[in-house]
């Protein structure tokens, strides 16, 4: 076949001459079309299977770990929380709405098609800089189209993150996570078993759209990206909403044996995978696939990634009923083909075989590559950071507000209040707070979930990054009171053929890895996007975690703000020298670099251990966990988060470390928690029981945030909380009131 | 007293308002589709909201022709209590059951968050055990908030006293700023002129049981039962 | 036979969008804007029929459903 077409494929002369060798025989072009779908990075994983196989995937609760459209973990009463997060990153940058909320739509697919009923949306969202107007559009338009997907579904978007920096000017990363609950009993695979049952076909029809999305994830991005628009797909909501009720009443009366939906890759890999998981075959029939367009070829029809639609094989003589259930909710379907026991992949169209590929050389046989790694060379110049050179800054109360007011650390409530986060009436902690709480109604149990991640420190050292990534996000769910029980994660990556990207990818894998099986938190599904880069510059190593922690008793959720006058501020655990890689540099210094703060795994897990233990024996009244921004931006924000605006009168122990670096250094393992004076000897008792290190700091009190350091008599720090929170609270929406001053609009 | 819930192909409230009714105020509840033509006998009735239809075209513009419309509004007519719920408050407007129209609001953004609103008058079967004057705090979640009447209606609504609640401070102060939508007259639901249909934005069935601390939506159903001489639990 | 159907807001009615598109033209270097006000077009494809029986399909199609006439005006052309 032409170089060139192989070429436009995204294969490389190696794949195709592994095709001819697996074949025995030149492919057609639709069967290129198919080999190149299902050999993408996106579909195959090639680059990173070796380094996924690390990954702790098992555990006491896990009822399905990686491999399928998403991880579940037991939660008792006959329920598993379902869960997976997934990026858009290449397409939400092309269109922000349309990339965003189809985004959306295809992870809420992946819960149900397991038969979970999605309960609580997540996102974790990276752009640069809020100062460029083309970054305020990106944001203005993934937040609308999250908000539009996800409110119009009726699943409430109850948490999430972001973060700001220049790396990400090109490629936004937009990671959204999703958890559904379903019976034990009663999960569905992706598998096409039974031979002679019938394949159908359920959702929207099928359009020219997104033809090839998954080889465009593949790449990366260059000047040519303005004309590519037209392989986004646009979402439609409101039939999304409609296939999930669908699904799950065909899922209910147990009409299926096998659900799949069509998600990057559309058809293809649809059938493909679902007949490679069942051992099986398919054989389709091209021209029953209900069609938006006139004069679709089976290749377009095949590669389509129209949104909404769902490829079932049926129980023996229920497809009138599952047809029926579909009339009702006025959805399109079609009986489409059938599984056999061939092995192969069987294209009719019109009655003549159009393609006819055996399943194991697109899927077992897809490529795997050790690609080669080297330790990158701007290594050496980042994380050497002369400390000395860097003066502290006059007023740390200054500092305190410009860090507070960064957009990363500032309130994303200009974002969340776009979301309907109430939606089915089940969110116990609602965003803004570090993990959102959603109670399992008919059961006293709640789920904690968090999304953690931090791109500064991974370009620093991608290993501790990703230790840091799962630590942290079992911080804030330790925080709420729960109990980690497992995870998923986004892996967002550059150029994966550069041998310093794949370093950083096998270094990150391998923190998250020793982090996971330390804690023992399962990797239950998961995702990678590679390729995240434009003209040759990638993004910082930006692994997402996604988490879930189980709490017994929904009553005992611990909240992160001070709750009463005159409750003592305690902070488990140390501080150290550590200003590596922090927002306080980034923000008043305009440094990256240096080495991010060390994570003792063992101190981390006694440090959880001790929290949750306290938590749940009633002593602990709100915990809040220390990370960007250091000591300083926890303790105002537990003063923000209070309500009723309550102050704190802090006296720092007097340690031999730089001021700065005590009030805002990222120092891991450090939770600040408020207890009443009276239990304070509980607490203290606990911490030397587990080895945690405490210091009773203050208290809370009086309406002004007051840090000083014993022995001195000046505050570092003292600044009414209402003003604290006032500049926090509106720092985000100040930079799209000023677009209208400014007049910068429609300048992207 | 027996509820029934309207549901629309895109109704996402209809599930919120069931558990109200059924599991903390013990009343039976029944959902009727929308290509349903009977009430089944039902004593009130609740349209959730939602994005009925994805409320293309304009927020429940087409919810307004499904087949169970023409029941409601004969239930309507034959007094029986009907509350509809942001969405459900669309609709009622578009079916012509309510006066005026919905607009995108001001922000031209969706809008989620807590919002305060007076108790304009007590006289409906929803509002009939709170007291006029009173502050509720009450969530809203809605892009098209923004009411709009024109001045001879706006005029009659007021004369009629069937502007029923109205944005306002914690302190019970009508203020632009209070108003999170724009709405005309910081206008947040109105009845009909007999008073028995009533339109309201904000969720009430979402601040029932207390997660945040918050139980004012639950009047609204404590009223109506309390009409009808039932105690609720 | 194509109906092309135009629906707008009423004059006096506030247009949030509007208002924003104008701002931003304005703000692209377009001074000379006064105002902006923004519909919606839909084309309905109908089988053949007598002109005025189609217009006055078209008519009654508006008044029921595609224009809300509390705050909407409409106007259509049949070919």
């Amino acid at each position: 076949m032409d170089k060139e077409v192989i070429e436009q494929h995204g294969l490389s002369q190696e794949e195709y001459q592994k095709i001819l060798a697996l074949l025995g025989r030149e492919p057609n072009r639709l069967e290129l079309g198919l080999f190149s779908v299902m050999w993408s990075e996106h579909c195959s994983y090639k680059s990173s299977r070796v380094h996924l196989r690390k990954l702790p995937t098992t555990g006491e609760r896990v009822v399905q770990g990686p491999g399928e459209n998403a991880g579940a973990v037991d939660i008792g009463d006959g329920l598993v929380a379902v869960f997976k997060i997934e990026s858009h990153n290449h397409p939400s940058f092309i269109e922000p709405y349309q990339g965003a909320a189809t985004g959306v739509g295809g992870i809420l697919r992946d819960i149900f098609t397991m038969g979970a009923r999605p309960i609580a949306l997540l996102n974790s969202l990276r752009f640069g800089p809020l100062e460029s107007p083309k970054n305020r559009y990106l944001l203005e338009g993934v937040v609308a189209g999250i908000a539009g997907y996800g409110n119009c579904m009726g699943i409430p978007t109850v948490g999430g993150e972001i973060y700001f920096n220049e790396i990400y000017n090109q490629n936004p990363l937009v990671n959204v996570f999703c958890l559904g609950i379903a019976k034990k009993d009663r999960l569905f695979r992706a598998s096409a078993s039974g031979v002679g049952n019938t394949v159908i076909y359920i959702g929207s029809k099928t359009g020219r759209d997104g033809i090839h999305g998954a080889t465009m994830a593949s790449e990366g991005f260059d000047d040519s990206i303005e004309a590519r628009r037209p392989t986004v797909q646009v979402g439609d909501p409101f039939t999304e909403k409609l296939l999930l009720e669908a699904c799950l009443e065909i899922m209910e009366r147990e009409l299926v044996v096998g659900i799949q939906d069509m998600g990057a890759a559309g058809l293809t890999s649809s059938s493909v995978e679902m007949a490679g998981r069942g051992g099986t075959g398919i054989e389709l029939e091209i021209n029953r696939v209900p069609r938006r367009e006139e004069g679709m070829t089976p290749y377009e029809v095949m590669l389509s990634e129209s949104q909404e639609r769902m490829l079932l094989v049926a129980k023996p003589g229920r497809e009138d009923e599952i047809l029926s259930v579909c009339a009702r909710w006025d959805l399109a379907a079609a009986v489409i083909g059938r599984v056999t026991d061939s092995r192969r992949v069987v294209l009719i169209e019109e009655g003549r075989i159009v393609a006819d590929l055996p399943i194991p050389a697109l899927t077992d046989d897809a490529p795997v590559y050790e690609r080669p790694m080297e330790t990158p060379a701007y290594l050496d110049s980042i994380q050497g950071i002369n400390l000395d050179l860097i003066p502290q800054p006059k007023d740390l109360g200054d500092a305190l507000m410009a860090v507070l007011v960064s957009p990363t650390i500032a309130s994303k409530r200009w974002v969340y209040q776009q979301y309907d986060y109430m939606v089915r009436t089940n969110t116990v902690v609602r965003p803004g707070l570090e993990a959102a709480v959603v109670r399992i109604k008919g059961t006293r149990k709640a789920l904690v979930l968090s999304v953690d991640g931090n791109g500064a420190y991974g370009i620093l050292n991608p290993y501790r990054g990703g230790v840091i990534a799962v630590c942290e996000a079992a911080r804030n769910i330790v925080c709420a009171g729960g109990r980690p029980i497992g995870l998923t994660d986004c892996l967002n990556f550059g150029n994966p053929e550069r041998p310093d990207v794949m370093w950083q990818f096998a270094l990150s894998v391998e923190g998250i890895a020793d982090a996971c099986r330390q804690l023992e938190i399962p990797v239950v599904s998961g995702n990678v996007s590679f390729y995240n880069e434009t003209h040759g510059l990638g993004i910082y190593p930006t692994p997402i975690i996604g988490m879930v922690g189980l709490i017994e008793d929904a009553d005992r959720v611990v909240r992160p703000g001070f709750k009463d006058a005159g409750d003592r501020i305690v902070l488990l655990g140390e501080t150290k020298e550590e200003l590596g890689g922090s927002e306080y540099l980034k923000q008043i210094h305009s440094r990256e670099g240096g080495f991010p703060p060390l994570l003792d795994l063992a101190v981390e897990k006694a440090l959880h251990k001790c929290c949750l233990d306290a938590i749940e024996a009633g002593i602990i009244k709100s915990a809040h966990d220390c990370s960007e921004g250091g000591l300083a931006v926890t303790l105002a924000e537990a003063a923000i988060l209070s309500g009723p605006s309550l102050g704190a009168t802090v006296v720092l122990p007097d340690l031999p470390i730089r001021m700065d670096a005590h009030l805002f250094g990222e120092t891991q393992s450090r939770i600040i928690v408020t207890v009443e004076e009276a239990r304070l000897m509980e607490l203290e008792r606990r911490c030397a029981q587990e080895g945690v290190p405490m210091a009773v700091i203050g208290r809370v009190e009086g309406d002004r945030l007051t840090i000083r350091i014993e022995g001195q008599d000046r505050p570092l720090i003292d600044r009414p909380v209402e003003a604290v929170r006032t500049a926090w609270d509106g720092a985000i929406e100040s930079y799209f009131e000023g677009r209208k001053k400014e007049g910068h609009d429609g300048d992207v | 007293m027996r509820f029934g819930i309207l549901v629309f192909p895109g109704s996402n409230c209809d599930h919120d308002c069931y558990h109200v009714i059924k599991h903390l105020l013990g009343q039976p509840a029944d959902f009727i589709w929308h290509k349903e033509t009977d009430l089944r006998g039902v004593d009130a009735v609740i349209i959730p909201g939602g994005f009925s239809y994805g409320d293309y075209l304009r927020t429940g513009a087409i919810a307004q022709y499904s087949p169970v419309m023409k029941s409601v509004r004969d239930f309507a007519r034959a007094g029986g209590p009907v509350l509809g719920i942001c969405n459900g408050f669309q609709i009622l407007l578009e079916a012509g059951l309510l006066p005026g129209a919905m607009l995108r609001n001001r922000s031209l953004k969706f809008i989620c968050k807590d919002v305060f609103v007076r108790v304009e008058t007590a006289e409906t079967p929803f509002t009939a055990a709170i007291a006029s004057g009173r502050v509720l705090k009450l969530p809203i979640a809605h892009a098209e908030g923004n009411y709009y009447a024109d001045p001879e209606t706006l005029r009659e609504l007021q004369e009629n006293r069937q502007v029923v609640f109205r944005y306002c401070t914690k302190e019970g102060r009508i203020s632009d700023e209070a108003n999170p939508n724009g709405s005309l007259d910081s206008i947040a639901g109105i009845c009909n002129r007999s008073r028995n249909v009533l339109g309201v934005m904000p969720h009430p069935e979402r601040c029932t049981e207390g997660l945040d601390g918050n139980t004012d939506g639950r009047l609204f159903f404590q009223s109506v039962l309390e009409q009808s001489g039932i105690q609720s639990r | 036979m194509k109906a092309k159907v135009y629906v707008t807001l009423k004059d006096g009615i506030l247009d949030p969008q509007g208002k924003a598109v104008q701002q931003s033209l304005h703000h692209l270097g377009y001074p000379a804007i006064k105002e902006v006000r923004l519909g919606k077009y839909i084309e309905i494809e109908l089988s053949p029929m007598p002109l005025e029986e189609a217009k006055r399909a078209v008519a009654e199609m508006c008044r029921k459903l595609l224009a809300n006439t509390v705050i909407e005006n409409f106007r259509f052309e049949v070919e």
